[in-house]
């Protein structure tokens, strides 16, 4: 019997050149160059990615649901921080 | 449809529920998706995991019947995509122990379970694949009937589940497709080819059948499950839509349905068709299919004499870490 349970890390890949890493899954991995490896064979089978960040799912601080309404509720009122917003006359032209 | 008769809390009524269960509920049937932090009924949870569970397992103990015939394969090139296929398998079952995951339970855990008997897997898994025909059938009609259940399933209420579902359904068509293709060159080929060709279409089509679980009439956790949106269709809608898909495949190829009840209803646009035998199906799922134990001694052995790699692994990494932490106290 295995002596312990190799650790979570959680795994983003960069899709292609000039996007963001985005947060695919997750996999075990005793260590940091082990789950780039294992994220290779898990995630990009299929030429999903160019670049892969792995991060220990210990080391991620999340908001709570319970949080939800204090964190993003303010925003729901600012409808001016939108473009679409202002009224500009046609006469002003493209803006 | 790799999860079959899962057992699901009771079925609780309005009146019965709490203003908690009733607000997620709601959230349920807005069709919001639940994640992991969030809070969720006690039931939806062992429930998830049972299911997500069942499903992991399926595909890991999926790999066996096919991976007996990587080394067989006819060509290079069908050995490489059997490879492909069987790695898929691979990943598919470690996005689904993920998603279990986050709902408290490890892998390790789900995998005890699943080395003791205390979890199942498919049903399906449990017969043999006796020739290279096999893996023709296998492909199209096991990873057929799996896609069946596994497309509805992308809209399911668990966001994690959803999200490995949509992954998954990506990567399964090729499944079906290198599957049917097998089956073409077999149907296609020479009259002992052909022969190969229809005996594993016998030999598969009621397991198949099976893989969609009990006749609604006897399925006793369905609702719930429905309500919750864990299960988007129920067993017999499945199979009949599967026979109606399936049938026209199987007349391209010039093979025959192993069925004399096999008929087109016209008034309920799908086909007529002979129930399994569901004694069978309840042996097999108790442990007494023809491969039950060979499947899971292989993968209780897999695991045990992985078992030194694993610890020698975690080992060195504690090493290296412990090794990087003087060189920092050094500077």
């Amino acid at each position: 019997m295995s002596k312990k349970e190799w650790p979570l890390w959680e795994i983003f890949i960069r899709g292609q050149h000039g996007l963001n890493h985005r947060h695919v899954g997750s996999l075990h991995a005793p260590d940091a160059e082990m789950a780039i490896n294992h994220a290779r064979d898990v995630y990009t089978r299929r030429k999903e990615g160019v670049s892969i960040w792995v991060v220990p799912s210990v080391q991620i601080t999340a908001s709570s649901p319970s949080e939800k309404g204090p964190l993003f509720d303010p925003a729901e009122s600012k409808t001016y921080r939108h473009p679409t917003f202002f009224d500009i006359p046609e006469e002003v032209g493209k803006m | 449809m790799y999860a079959q008769l899962i057992k699901s809390e009771g079925m609780k009524s309005r009146e019965e529920m709490s203003q908690e269960e009733i607000a997620f509920q709601e959230r349920v049937d807005r069709g919001e998706k639940i994640e992991p932090k969030e809070w969720m009924p006690e039931g939806y949870r062992k429930t998830l995991i049972r299911q997500i569970g069942q499903h992991a397992h399926s595909e890991i103990v999926g790999q066996l019947p096919e991976g007996n015939w990587i080394t067989r394969a006819p060509t290079l090139e069908r050995k490489a995509i059997l490879l492909a296929k069987v790695q898929d398998e691979a990943g598919h079952g470690l996005y689904l122990y993920s998603a279990a995951e986050t709902l408290g339970v490890s892998r390790d855990e789900l995998l005890e379970k699943l080395h003791s008997g205390e979890m199942k897997y498919s049903s399906i898994f449990n017969y043999p694949t006796l020739n290279w025909a096999d893996m023709g059938a296998v492909g199209w009609l096991v990873d057929g009937a799996a896609i069946m259940n596994q497309v509805p399933l992308q809209r399911t209420s668990y966001g994690p589940y959803s999200r490995a579902m949509i992954r998954i359904c990506k990567e399964e068509s090729f499944h079906q497709r290198q599957g049917y293709a097998v089956m073409m060159k077999m149907a296609f080929g020479t009259p002992e080819q052909k022969e190969m060709a229809q005996d594993a279409l016998n030999r598969f089509w009621f397991p198949a059948l099976m893989m969609f679980g009990p006749s609604d009439k006897d399925s006793v956790h369905s609702a719930q499950s429905m309500a919750w949106k864990i299960k988007i269709n129920t067993n017999d809608e499945l199979r009949q839509k599967f026979v109606n898909e399936t049938v026209p495949q199987a007349e391209y190829l010039g093979l025959t349905i192993p069925d004399e009840n096999l008929v087109w209803n016209e008034e309920k646009q799908g086909y007529d068709f002979s129930e399994p035998d569901w004694s069978e199906f309840f042996e097999v799922i108790k442990g007494n299919g023809p491969c039950n134990r060979e499947r899971l001694g292989a993968r209780v052995k897999a695991w045990t004499d992985g078992a030194w790699f694993r610890d020698g692994l975690s080992a060195y990494a504690e090493k290296a870490a412990a090794r990087r932490a003087a060189i920092v106290a050094a500077e």
